[in-house]
């Protein structure tokens, strides 16, 4: 049974600020405590290096997690990016390939 | 690096621009909005609480690992710590945009970031990794997110059961597509392939050993570590 469709239980609403909190302390957090470290040649080399770190941290096991039509439509994904040099059309093509691979393996 | 002393600007046309390139994120996130609208009614939350949560935390995977614990009474704790815990990964992202949002005002930078996320933070990135100087990605592509996710939420929420699975149509690999394409991009010549794959077999490996997102935070330390100790320590690797 779903409940009523506006009823706010304290609870609930506690939970969810504090959700909200914890989230905003993560997403300013780490741009705050950079504040206080030095900026160095290493620090900087290491700032440079998280992005690409990250998303393949990121996408590496959702790509393993899923199989071959995840494996096969995150290389075409990837060629038509380097290809075509458009990231629309990279995702089209690599949603499209899953679908596809997906019906067929 | 003289770069990080540019000036960055804050404007409205770098807002607008952000939620452009923010399109096909957007088109995923309502399908991604309307099975967890689905999935909050299944726990318990009524159409204004699954609305507020996705109106205020803004954060699908934690959203979702909440209303897997979610009961009656709601057990707060739990709920909050597993949010910060699945989130942790941010900290890591927020720290590599201060060369830039340093720029910005206090108000600007300290918004801006309410609405970074795994996916509009790339666009903001990639923005300055090309040179440009503005700011307002994160806030103007966040902004147009944030609405379609309440919007597809509450959807979800209302129409129940009769949303259908939205794998059939590989929706779900949005995401998985988008990073692809934002690596090909990051990609600076084959000085990255050793920090990348340290990162990817040390995430796998945590990711099958560790339930949560602490494959991410492990992978991308050891990732960006490595290339940092390998960039300071010879002169091999990129001309910095």
């Amino acid at each position: 049974m779903a409940p009523e469709a506006w009823s706010l239980d304290p609870l609930a609403v506690t939970a969810i600020l504090g959700m909200a909190a914890a989230t905003y302390a993560m997403r300013a957090g780490g741009f705050w405590i950079m504040r206080w470290l030095p900026m160095s040649r290493g620090m900087e080399a290491w700032l440079r290096h998280i992005p690409g770190a990250v998303i393949v941290s990121l996408l590496a096991p959702m790509v393993a997690r899923g199989g071959w039509p995840e494996v096969i439509g995150t290389v075409v994904a990837a060629a038509v990016m380097r290809v075509a040099g458009h990231d629309l059309v990279a995702i089209m093509a690599g949603i499209a390939s899953v679908a596809l691979l997906r019906q067929v393996l | 690096m003289s770069e990080h002393l540019r000036p960055v600007v804050f404007t409205r046309a770098g807002a607008l621009k952000g939620a452009r390139d923010a399109l096909p994120m957007a088109l995923s996130s309502i399908a991604f909005g309307l099975v967890f609208g689905v999935a909050a009614r299944q726990a318990g939350l009524s159409l204004a609480e699954a609305s507020l949560m996705s109106a205020l935390v803004f954060a699908g995977s934690s959203q979702f690992v909440a209303i897997g614990i979610w009961g009656s009474p709601v057990p707060v704790f739990a709920v909050v710590l597993a949010t910060l815990i699945v989130n942790a990964r941010h900290l890591l992202m927020g720290a590599s945009l201060r060369p830039w949002y340093s720029r910005l005002t206090r108000r600007q930078a300290y918004g801006s970031l309410f609405f970074m996320t795994d996916t509009n933070w790339p666009l903001q990135l990639q923005a300055f990794l090309r040179g440009e100087r503005e700011g307002a990605v994160l806030v103007g592509s966040g902004l147009f997110m944030l609405s379609t996710w309440v919007a597809s939420t509450a959807f979800g929420h209302a129409a129940g059961a009769a949303i259908g699975d939205p794998r059939t149509w590989g929706l779900d690999f949005t995401v998985v597509a988008f990073f692809a394409a934002v690596l090909v991009k990051l990609w600076r010549g084959r000085g990255d392939a050793m920090p990348w794959l340290i990162a990817a077999v040390t995430a796998v490996a945590v990711h099958l050993a560790v339930p949560g997102f602490w494959h991410v935070i492990a992978g991308a330390l050891a990732g960006s570590i490595a290339g940092a100790i390998r960039d300071t320590s010879g002169k091999a690797g990129h001309g910095a």
